[in-house]
């Protein structure tokens, strides 16, 4: 395996009082969808906040294609090439969906062929470009949330539970259009939902409790049905 | 109740406000001419509470910061100005429409400039230690006025000052048996044009832009690889000159001012925020315009209840909509 | 024992240092406001004592708002003053009477009650930071109304009345085998002293029912309501129920002090109980004595009073020693006091937010 995109060593971050992370440690290498899976509160969110930047670790190291990243601040840790989609989506509801996507683009212009592949990939986003963001459906939210990750190309997508409350038919359209996005960058999908992640996933990490307690292949996983029953009960059962 | 709601909503819906208490208004007045008076005055105070709320509701959209020292940029551009305006009094006094508008701009100018400074300093050394902690912001910043107001007590003293106005803007304009002074014309106009302004930086340029999307959420204005916290000085510098400017026209309205302006209007500026909601320019507009028409009212109506008034008004609005009329985020 | 352990037990003994001092300048405070008659029988030191003696009152009743409950109020001085003036205008109108003097009380307690009730209720449920807004907003109103309505309150000038007889410093308490005036370590026993130990024993009642009220359940709630208010609501707690009781609370207790403030002034007007400058001391003093620490009010209120009666008269001799050099003596002058005040506040707050009690008491290991 190639080295690499993202590295997490032995990282502990502390929000407040509690101490939510306890030496996480992970590799995710380039290209493809990765994901983390873990319940309700094991630590997914703080997880990725950690790399963003948005929580400071307080112990640890993370680097991005070799370069340590810890310590660095948000709009840094952006400009090195990483979008981040919130659990939250993170739209701005008082602007438009073009002035969304422009926000994005680091000199506000579009490159016009990429654009025209985003509409290809979420049509609704043409049809309600003119229109606030607070009057589009949470599916479409959804939908700007990940189009504003890519359009520029990014080395490294962080995606917090995007199927959340979505209705099937759209969570259809979200894993073809991320089997598309995972052709040129890398993502890493925080998940609970185990029939998306299963369907998108080359390798996987589960954490509990703040730590990693398993990696491996996501293939190996679905088969493996033991070790399925073994780490879901601790993943998936606050889920049902 | 429901359809009640969708006639409010299509006949302007709260922007209607400002309309529907001069309505009352001259129902209650009578005197049309006395009303035209009234209305302009208010409108003029509107616009010039309008200046020095604005700045002070982005601030807070944006960081989340309350600044409680917000009315010591509204004292010292009033005494910035009336000192510069005092300076001058040779291009004041004169019979020149040129001098007198030099004269004006002069003093208008060292107040922002000085809202520009003085609000770069608060920034960097009374808020920045303190962001996202409210107990002790509130705290710092209430200290800091204290400090302020007692520096401006040191240089300009404790006794009223009068403020020369421009020759220019002294008379008033008598239309039928309908009097109004220029300097309200004038500070209306000036109100409009800082509103005028800044919609169009908020809506057409990209700092705007990105400084709407901080207000709705910040961390993901900082996600997308932008220093929040850089243009988070700007705002509070413009606020702060804003605040500046509007203590400036305050001042040649008031004509006489004491070191108090400032804590003064920082009530009025309060209640406008709280009625408008947080974070929104439109709010601040629409706030301002209904406590200065609502005060100028009933000061004529029912001269004690004045203040009273404006905080009738904003606990009824509180009662309405807990978060205001406009908040920025919906 | 590891470095760490003994790093911990030094700070626990500090901590007990600490405490101990506190304790001991609280002690002897309570010990010098008990026999202040005796001890500074000058009308100027026995001001001073009973002003301490209120104040020690309306900081604490202020703590439990800011220190207790984490919610800034800027409207203490308004249930003060609402206080001050139901007494002052019942012996106005009534004569100096007990009933009178009862009258106002009740009237003003209810008054505060439903301002309170009605700003708690209205502002408590939305951002707290609406709450300082709404308070200074509602504070400066009845500060106008008070000067404006000057038929009822005296406006600026204020109300002059007189008091229960049994204040009267011509009241003989006890008296000796002649017939006169008993004196007690060569002080008189008269209606002066029944009045300052009215403000003193007044004070130490409400100090202790504040004190009950800090160990009480619902002391804990509000800390847990200050400490993580989601997940006091998660844990069932009604957060503006508590908030706008520890208000009531606060402003009941706050307008009792006013009530003691006007008898013991004969006099009530803005500046002594409404103003904009009280609400500063009261702010000054909480975060001077330590927030969040019922003894804190007493070492805060102290501080600042004397201060405040002594220090401007050095500052009067230092701006007159430094007469010659420029600034220096406009800096210095008594009335440029506040400007010292509040660089000092300033600091405070950031270097040392727990105040003087608060830093003391500091608990060692965490």
């Amino acid at each position: 395996m190639s080295a690499p995109i993202l590295k997490l060593d032995d990282v502990y971050t502390d929000i407040a009082q509690y101490h939510v992370l306890h030496g996480v440690s992970m590799e995710i290498p380039e290209g493809g969808v990765h994901v983390l899976l873990g319940r309700n509160g094991a630590g997914k969110t703080t997880t990725l906040r950690t790399i963003m930047g948005l929580w400071q670790a307080r112990q640890g190291a993370i680097t991005f294609r070799g370069k340590a990243i810890t310590g660095l601040h948000t709009s840094d840790i952006a400009r090195h090439g990483i979008a981040y989609v919130p659990e939250n989506m993170g739209i701005f509801g008082g602007l438009t969906v073009e002035e969304n996507m422009r926000l994005a683009s680091t000199d506000g212009q579009f490159d016009p062929e990429r654009l025209k592949w985003i509409y290809t990939l979420f049509p609704a986003l043409e049809t309600f470009w003119t229109k606030s963001a607070w009057s589009l459906s949470g599916g479409q939210k959804q939908m700007l949330a990940i189009a504003r990750a890519i359009i520029e190309k990014r080395d490294l997508i962080l995606i917090d539970e995007p199927t959340k409350g979505l209705a099937p038919a759209i969570i259809h359209n979200m894993i073809s259009a991320f089997r598309e996005v995972a052709q040129e960058t890398t993502i890493l999908l925080v998940e609970q939902n185990f029939l998306f992640a299963k369907s998108l996933g080359q390798t996987v990490a589960v954490i509990d409790d703040g730590h990693i307690v398993h990696t491996g292949s996501m293939a190996a996983l679905v088969e493996d049905q033991d070790l399925q029953t073994r780490l879901l009960s601790l993943s998936l059962d606050a889920h049902q | 109740m429901k359809s009640l709601g969708a006639t409010f909503e299509r006949f302007g819906g709260v922007n209607m406000l400002p309309v529907l208490i001069a309505v009352i208004a001259l129902v209650l007045i009578g005197s049309p001419s006395t009303w035209i008076t009234l209305t302009v005055a208010g409108l003029a105070m509107g616009m010039m509470i309008f200046l020095m709320a604005s700045g002070l509701s982005l601030v807070f959209g944006l960081m989340d910061v309350l600044n409680f020292g917000h009315s010591a940029f509204v004292s010292f551009g009033a005494f910035v100005a009336a000192s510069v305006l005092a300076g001058l009094g040779a291009w004041v006094a004169a019979d020149s429409v040129f001098l007198n508008v030099l004269a004006l701009l002069a003093a208008i100018i060292a107040a922002a400039l000085f809202g520009l400074l003085a609000g770069w300093f608060f920034e960097q050394v009374i808020i920045k230690p303190v962001y996202r902690d409210h107990l002790r912001q509130i705290l710092i910043t209430m200290g800091a006025l204290i400090v302020a107001e007692q520096i401006i007590l040191t240089i300009w003293g404790g006794s009223p000052i009068s403020v020369a106005r421009p020759h220019f803007l002294a008379g008033s304009l008598i239309i039928g048996d309908v009097s109004i002074e220029t300097y309200r014309i004038f500070a209306f106009a000036l109100g409009l044009a800082a509103y005028v302004a800044l919609y169009f930086v908020l809506n057409r340029t990209r700092i705007g832009l990105l400084v709407r999307a901080g207000v709705e959420n910040r961390e993901m204005v900082e996600a997308l690889g932008f220093r929040i916290d850089r243009l988070f000085i700007g705002v509070f510098m413009a606020g702060s000159a804003l605040a500046a400017i509007g203590g400036a026209m305050w001042a040649g309205y008031q004509t006489l001012i004491t070191p108090a302006i400032g804590s003064e209007m920082m009530i009025i500026v309060f209640i406008v925020i709280i009625i408008g909601g947080l974070g929104s320019i439109e709010g601040s507009l629409l706030g301002a315009l209904m406590v200065g028409l609502m005060g100028n009212y009933v000061a004529f109506l029912a001269p004690k209840m004045s203040l009273a008034s404006n905080m009738l008004l904003m606990m009824a609005i509180l009662l309405w909509r807990p978060y205001g009329l406009r908040p920025a985020v919906q | 024992m590891t470095d760490a352990t003994l790093a911990a037990t030094g700070r626990q003994a500090i901590g007990r240092t600490g405490r101990f001092i506190v304790y001991a300048i609280v002690g002897l405070i309570g010990v010098c406001l008990f026999l202040a008659p005796f001890l500074f029988p000058d009308v100027r030191s026995q001001e001073v004592a009973s002003r301490i003696c209120v104040f020690i009152v309306l900081v604490a009743s202020y703590d439990l708002l800011i220190g207790y409950t984490g919610i800034v109020s800027f409207a203490h001085t308004m249930f003060f003053g609402i206080g001050a003036y139901g007494a002052a205008i019942a012996l106005k109108l009534m004569g100096p009477t007990w009933t009178a003097l009862l009258t106002g009380s009740v009237i003003a307690l209810v008054v505060s009650l439903l301002l309170a009730a009605l700003v708690g209720m209205l502002s408590l449920r939305v951002k707290a930071i609406f709450f300082a807004m709404v308070t200074l907003a509602a504070a400066s109103v009845m500060a106008v109304l008070a000067s404006q309505l000057s038929d009822f309150t005296g406006g600026e000038d204020g109300i002059i009345y007189k008091i229960p007889k049994l204040f009267s410093p011509a009241t003989k308490l006890l008296t000796d085998e002649n017939g006169k005036v008993l004196k007690i370590f060569g002080v008189s026993a008269n209606g002066k002293m029944a009045l300052y130990y009215f403000v003193f024993f007044g004070s130490l009642l409400l100090y202790l029912v504040m004190m009950r009220i800090v160990a009480s359940p619902l002391g804990t709630v509000l800390e847990a309501v200050r400490e993580n208010e989601m997940r006091a609501e998660a844990l069932g707690y009604r957060v503006v129920f508590y908030r706008t009781a520890i208000f009531c609370i606060a402003a009941l207790i706050a307008t009792c002090a006013g009530v003691m403030r006007a008898v013991w002034l004969k006099y009530t007007g803005p500046d002594t109980s409404l103003s904009f400058a009280i609400m500063i001391d009261i702010l000054l003093m909480v975060v001077i004595g330590g927030m969040g620490t019922m003894l804190g009010a007493i070492i805060g209120a102290t501080l600042m009073s004397l201060a405040q009666y002594y220090l401007k008269d050095l500052m009067e001799i230092a701006s007159e020693a430094t007469a010659g050099i420029p600034l220096l003596p406009d800096l210095l002058a008594p009335d440029r006091w506040l400007l010292w005040l509040g660089i000092l506040f300033v600091l405070l707050v950031y270097f040392f937010p727990a105040g003087i009690a608060g830093t003391l008491m500091k608990k060692g290991a965490h």
